[in-house]
């Protein structure tokens, strides 16, 4: 098996607990959540802290409460299993219940959080792997190297941002809630991203993501999760895309939106898709005609790259074909 | 000899079987399920060492110096060595002697071993590994087989022609340019088949220990004891006497733990050097190095047919892609070949197989050894021949059967042969005749046949002493142990063999316990490769288990004053048949037979008989009997994505009589998983670099349960002479045409033909783009054709 590096390992009982043990540690620390993510990248020498805290005894962090405007508010400690079967998440927030019964597999979406998902690090074939293999490779841009094998040439990573639950919260409008030691600040998730996939967060040291805040869906709020991958468990996405659709009281779209991950360091929303799809019907004939140019509209917008496994060019002709299904499988939810 | 000893099929006490043909449990099936089994990793010795390998990050070097000074200086560093340490060259098969436990002057594939520290835990071993310093000097690293052949500089293995050829057969039989010229029909074609791997889930792991007198233990994840236990003593330079080799419980072995590995020579040259206890066990990415798995094979294929679908003749010429060790090679080469004249008949065969080393990690055997590629390349072809002269895929087949006890064109003997039934069974579970080609678009049913070996007559190194023994001892309980060299690997040859002996005995199950693979205890056996377990050790059981059967037997006649015949041992008690009354448990029959003869035990044996052609190579391939099988797969297509699901799969299987129709059942299921799994999922890759292009379970896609098909296991019993009560095999037989019954799937089910594995959705994509683009070219040629006026 491979060994995981020797470490300090802190176990606070309190969010106070954990933002003071971050800001006494400062870099040496990293936050452990279900260390889903964490601990595979350990032992393969991609991350190297000294001490971790783990927030798994923070009782205030799990769970899922609806807001008094109807709105969701689920704590970062949230295990995906939860969210992915919460009634709550279900009827209000379908396309986020979706992606989180499909990161992964069962045993790792009981261990694995919400919270740990939309802090996960980005991905690339070249870069998840073992210090051996990435040695034998010469390393790469994004830990110990200089060069970078998927973009000839290229300055900056463009590991792939792999989070299933990120599209889904996007296209929910989703705010984040950090805390550092005496300091809160919430953003919108479209906020937290960078383009470099060596660091696609615009986080501050010492910060936890407490919780993640989804406003109130309205009635006719229809959403579904898109995801390609080799098999039907365990594989991260090759493809990710989280499509909504609100319906006004007449049954006819009067929001519309699309976000795809596994592309390149951040989840990125397909342009025109409001336009394309207002005031059309789920479910007619004029709503599936307007979906041809809007997935080949997407496929345009959309550049797979050979940082994560699978034939660029299928996954990209992938996105017109999920495009459309995924709306289509939005639909499927109004005749419900 | 005993050995050649022939027990016939039938029931050992003359009507049913008591045993035999019952769904058992395993021998050791609770004790996996409980995690109760000792897997190697389990054991733990008082001051045991840890010790890792340090591997070469380059595909192709000379090593120009390692120093290990830094190494050896760090704290709780016990012995570092490197490739002059045990410089002695061994190789499973005696003439393809090319490996060292660690590189000697040069590397071959990244992950080759280089030297090694054993320590007092697993993180100073590691941390000396990093203290280690190897210069290299780069060489031009092979990844395309096609240039390892036509390149010879540099060599990957210095050899007399100065080139990179492993080896290459070519073998032809009756006349095939005489049958390609005046066929009906010649159908040609490229195929070629990518590299997969095992994926046992429990990786390589030894310990050894040295103990005062001197006695090296090792205990070993690996399938075959016996050439272990020979590769140590020559190794080491020790008398195999003083070695002794167990294997304890093992995790899965698919033909990837066949082989000796580096793994076994170092800790046991480690606990020499130190006088402790050292063990090594992998990690999965270095299971991904050891490798010995599929060949990739570039195949082309010609074969000629008349028009009533007879076919006169097949010509092949394949490449196959050795990776850097030779392992079992040689063989590998033969059986690509050799073992394609079944279960059809043709007059006239022909194979030119070359392998060649690249600088991947070494190919070996892996379940279906050799032969899955050449299966597929032909049974696809065979479609195309059925489909050009308007046969029906499965009616082609039967037309072409071989029959049962006759002889294929390359002299290889054949007794039993069940393979119409085969077909018979999957063509009514699948509904063939109502569905195929009638399904609708994107839906579609494939036929394939193959047939496998059930052991060969080649021993790997020649000798003339039985392939396979048992031996017995009774105690005065009533319990038989049974003590069998046979290497249990998950596929339940304890089990069979338990069953064996207690059917002979008369004994209920739990009268029988058996010990295995341990050198010191059991004799020997060739282990668990080729499908030759439950036919040769099978065999043995029983020729030891009659024997002492007689000496009971005998006693209680004696006793009761009866004729033997009026003896019977059934279910745990000796009943004189005519005075059922009379009857003693099969513990006090034991105890008459040790007082009238003496300590009571009895041992049996397996020997082949003499098979296979007259001609070099002519044993290879060679099977006391021939396994049949039939698949039909059903897939769907989607046409956008490209995905392909299989919802079922009918696999039809002659395994002779079924010892434990459960046991067969699920060697019937994993085979087809395992078939399946590679065809559309796994494979076997190096990038550009020559790394492995994702050593780990998630980046190497074993299909989930989630992914598996309904699979229906139909059994098909053409009891064989010679086989264990009429036993063939079914371990490996029924992985092979999975495959290519996918393919033909595909192609009812949306008109392309896949001759190119994996069948990526990509790949189907563009096939079926290509297909559209075909018929509207041909659309326009006939519009244009019709509206030319006649003239
Ligand atoms: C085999 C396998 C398959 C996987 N497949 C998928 C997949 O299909 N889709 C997918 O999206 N993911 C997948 N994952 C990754 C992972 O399981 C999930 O993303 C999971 O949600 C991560 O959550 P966690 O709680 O385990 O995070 P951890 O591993 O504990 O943490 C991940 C990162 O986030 C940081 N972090 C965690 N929580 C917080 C917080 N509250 N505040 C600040 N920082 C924090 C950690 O410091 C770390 O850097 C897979 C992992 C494995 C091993
Ligand atoms: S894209 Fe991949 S190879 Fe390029 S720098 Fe990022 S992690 Fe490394």
């Amino acid at each position: 098996m491979l060994r995981l590096p020797q470490f300090e390992l802190i176990e606070p009982s309190s969010l106070y607990g954990a933002l003071a043990a971050l800001a006494e540690h400062g870099p040496d620390a990293m936050v452990l959540a279900g260390g889903t993510d964490l601990l595979p990248n350990m032992k393969h020498g991609l991350f190297e802290p000294r001490m971790l805290v783990s927030l798994a005894g923070i009782e205030e962090l799990r769970g899922v409460q609806v807001t008094s405007e109807g709105g969701l508010s689920i704590g970062a400690m949230t295990p995906l299993a939860d969210v992915a079967d919460h009634p709550e998440v279900r009827r209000r927030a379908p396309a986020l219940a979706q992606a989180a019964g499909l990161v992964a597999g069962p045993q790792l979406r009981s261990m694995g959080t919400l919270g740990g998902n939309v802090m996960l690090d980005t991905r690339c074939q070249w870069y998840n792997q073992t210090h051996f293999w990435r040695q034998a490779l010469g390393f790469c841009l994004k830990k110990d190297g200089t060069v970078c094998h998927v973009v000839a040439g290229g300055k900056r990573c463009v590991a792939a941002a792999s989070n299933d639950s990120v599209p889904a919260l996007t296209t929910l409008g989703a705010s984040l809630r950090f805390e550092r030691l005496g300091q809160a600040r919430t953003i919108a998730i479209d906020e937290l991203w960078h383009s470099d996939g060596a660091n696609n967060k615009r986080t501050e040291g010492g910060e936890i993501l407490t919780r993640i805040e989804i406003p109130a869906t309205p009635a006719g709020h229809l959403g579904a999760y898109g995801k390609l991958r080799d098999r039907g468990s365990i594989d991260f996405p090759l493809l990710g895309m989280a499509v909504r659709l609100d319906l006004d009281d007449q049954g006819l779209v009067e929001h519309a939106d699309q976000v795809v991950v596994a592309l390149v360091a951040r989840p990125v929303r397909i342009k025109g898709v409001h336009e394309a799809l207002l005031g059309l019907r789920p479910g007619s004939a004029d709503f599936e005609q307007a979906l041809v140019p809007l997935a080949e509209a997407a496929r345009r917008q959309c550049r797979p790259m050979a940082n994560i496994p699978g034939d660029e060019d299928w996954r990209r002709e992938m996105v017109a074909v999920f495009t459309r299904r995924t709306f289509l499988a939005a639909a499927e939810g109004a005749s419900d | 000899m005993a050995a050649r000893d022939q027990h016939g099929p039938q029931a050992p006490w003359g009507d049913a079987f008591q045993v035999v043909g019952k769904p058992h449990r395993k021998v050791d099936g609770m004790a996996k399920a409980t995690g109760q089994a000792i897997y190697t990793d389990d054991i733990q010795l008082p001051g045991m060492l840890h010790a890792k390998l340090l591997r070469s990050p380059h595909a192709h070097a000379n090593i120009v110096s390692i120093d290990t000074q830094k190494a050896r200086a760090i704290p709780g560093v016990h012995a570092v060595i490197t490739g002059a340490d045990l410089p002695t060259r061994y190789g499973v098969i005696p003439w393809t002697m090319d490996e060292t436990a660690l590189a000697v002057d040069k590397v071959r594939f990244i992950g080759d071993p280089v030297a090694a520290v054993a320590a007092v835990d697993e993180d100073t071993a590691n941390l000396a590994l990093n203290a280690i310093e190897v210069e290299y000097e780069l060489l031009h690293a092979y990844l395309d087989p096609r240039e390892a052949l036509e390149r010879g500089e540099p060599t990957i293995h210095a050899n007399k022609r100065g080139n990179n050829v492993s080896k290459q057969v070519d073998l032809a039989f009756g006349d095939v340019d005489e049958a390609l010229e005046s066929a009906d029909l010649v159908v040609e074609g490229d195929y070629s088949f990518h590299g997969s791997t095992h994926g046992a889930i429990e990786p390589h792991c030894a310990v050894a220990q040295v103990d005062a007198q001197g006695l090296l233990t090792l205990w070993s994840s690996t399938q075959i004891t016996h050439y272990v236990h020979r590769a140590l003593a020559h190794v080491l330079d020790l008398p195999a006497h003083r070695i002794r080799v167990i294997q304890p419980s093992l995790g899965g072995a698919f033909g990837g733990k066949s082989d000796p590995f580096a793994l076994e020579f170092v800790t046991a040259k480690m606990a020499q050097m130190t006088g402790r206890p050292v063990k090594m066990l992998w990690t999965r990415e270095e299971v991904f190095y050891a490798h010995r798995g599929r060949h990739p094979m570039q195949m082309h294929y010609k074969t000629a047919a008349d028009k009533d679908g007879k076919v006169r003749a097949v010509d092949a010429k394949i490449l196959i892609d050795g990776g850097s060790y030779s392992s079992f090679g040689l063989v590998t080469t033969y059986y690509s070949g050799q073992l394609l004249t079944g279960p059809y008949a043709f007059p006239a065969y022909r194979f030119d197989s070359t392998r060649v080393f690249t600088n991947k990690p070494p190919c070996g055997p892996k379940r279906g050894h050799g032969s899955v590629q050449p299966r597929f390349a032909f049974e696809v072809q065979l479609d195309e021949v059925a489909e050009k002269l308007g046969i029906d895929p499965i009616e082609i087949r039967r037309r072409n059967y071989l029959g049962e006890h006759t002889q294929t064109v390359n002299g290889q003997r054949i007794t039993s042969n069940g393979f119409l039934e085969c077909l018979d069974k999957v063509e009514r579970a699948s509904a063939w005749k109502e569905r195929h080609g009638k399904l609708p678009s994107g839906r579609g049913l494939g036929v394939a046949g193959s047939m496998y070996i059930s052991g060969t007559n080649y021993p790997i190194y020649p000798n003339d002493m039985p392939q396979a023994g048992i031996q017995l001892k009774v105690d005065r309980s009533g319990l038989v142990m049974v003590f069998t060299g046979g290497n249990d690997i998950g596929q339940g040859s304890n089990s069979v063999v338990a069953y064996l002996v207690a059917e002979e005995l008369g004994l209920e199950l739990d009268a029988v316990r058996v010990i295995a693979a341990d050198t010191d205890l059991c004799p020997v056996d060739l282990g668990a490769y080729s499908s030759r377990v439950t036919f040769m050790v099978g065999n043995a059981a029983i020729d030891a288990a009659r024997k002492l059967r007689k000496l009971v037997v005998q006693a209680l006649a004696e006793k009761w004053e009866v004729p033997e015949q009026r003896v019977r041992l059934v279910g745990g008690f000796a009943v004189d048949l005519e005075d059922p009354e009379r009857h003693v448990p099969s513990r006090e029959a034991f105890q008459l037979a040790e007082a009238r003869f003496d300590t009571l035990g009895s041992t049996g044996s397996y020997n082949t008989p003499t098979l296979g052609g007259d001609y070099r190579g002519g044993t290879i391939g060679a099977s006391p009997a021939y396994s049949f099988t039939a698949h039909i797969v059903e897939v769907e297509v989607d046409e956008e994505t490209g995905r392909i699901r299989v919802p079922k799969v009918w696999c039809a299987h002659d395994c002779g009589r079924a010892l434990n129709p459960m046991l067969v059942a699920g060697q019937i299921e994993g085979s087809v998983y395992m078939g399946i799994a590679e065809a559309l999922l796994e494979n076997h890759d190096m990038n550009r670099f020559g790394l492995h292009a994702g050593p780990s379970l998630l980046d190497y896609r074993m299909p989930t349960t989630i992914d598996t098909p309904e699979i229906e296991a139909l059994i098909v019993e053409s009891v064989d002479p010679e086989g264990p009560y009429g036993a063939k095999e079914a371990g490996e037989g029924p992985l092979h045409s999975a495959i290519p019954a996918l393919s033909n799937a595909i192609f009812d089910a949306c008109g392309i033909r896949l001759r190119h594995l994996p069948f990526t959705p990509a790949k189907v994509l563009a096939a079926l783009r290509e297909k559209r683009a075909r018929e509207a070219a041909d659309a326009s040629v006939s519009t244009s054709t019709s509206s030319t006026p006649a003239v």
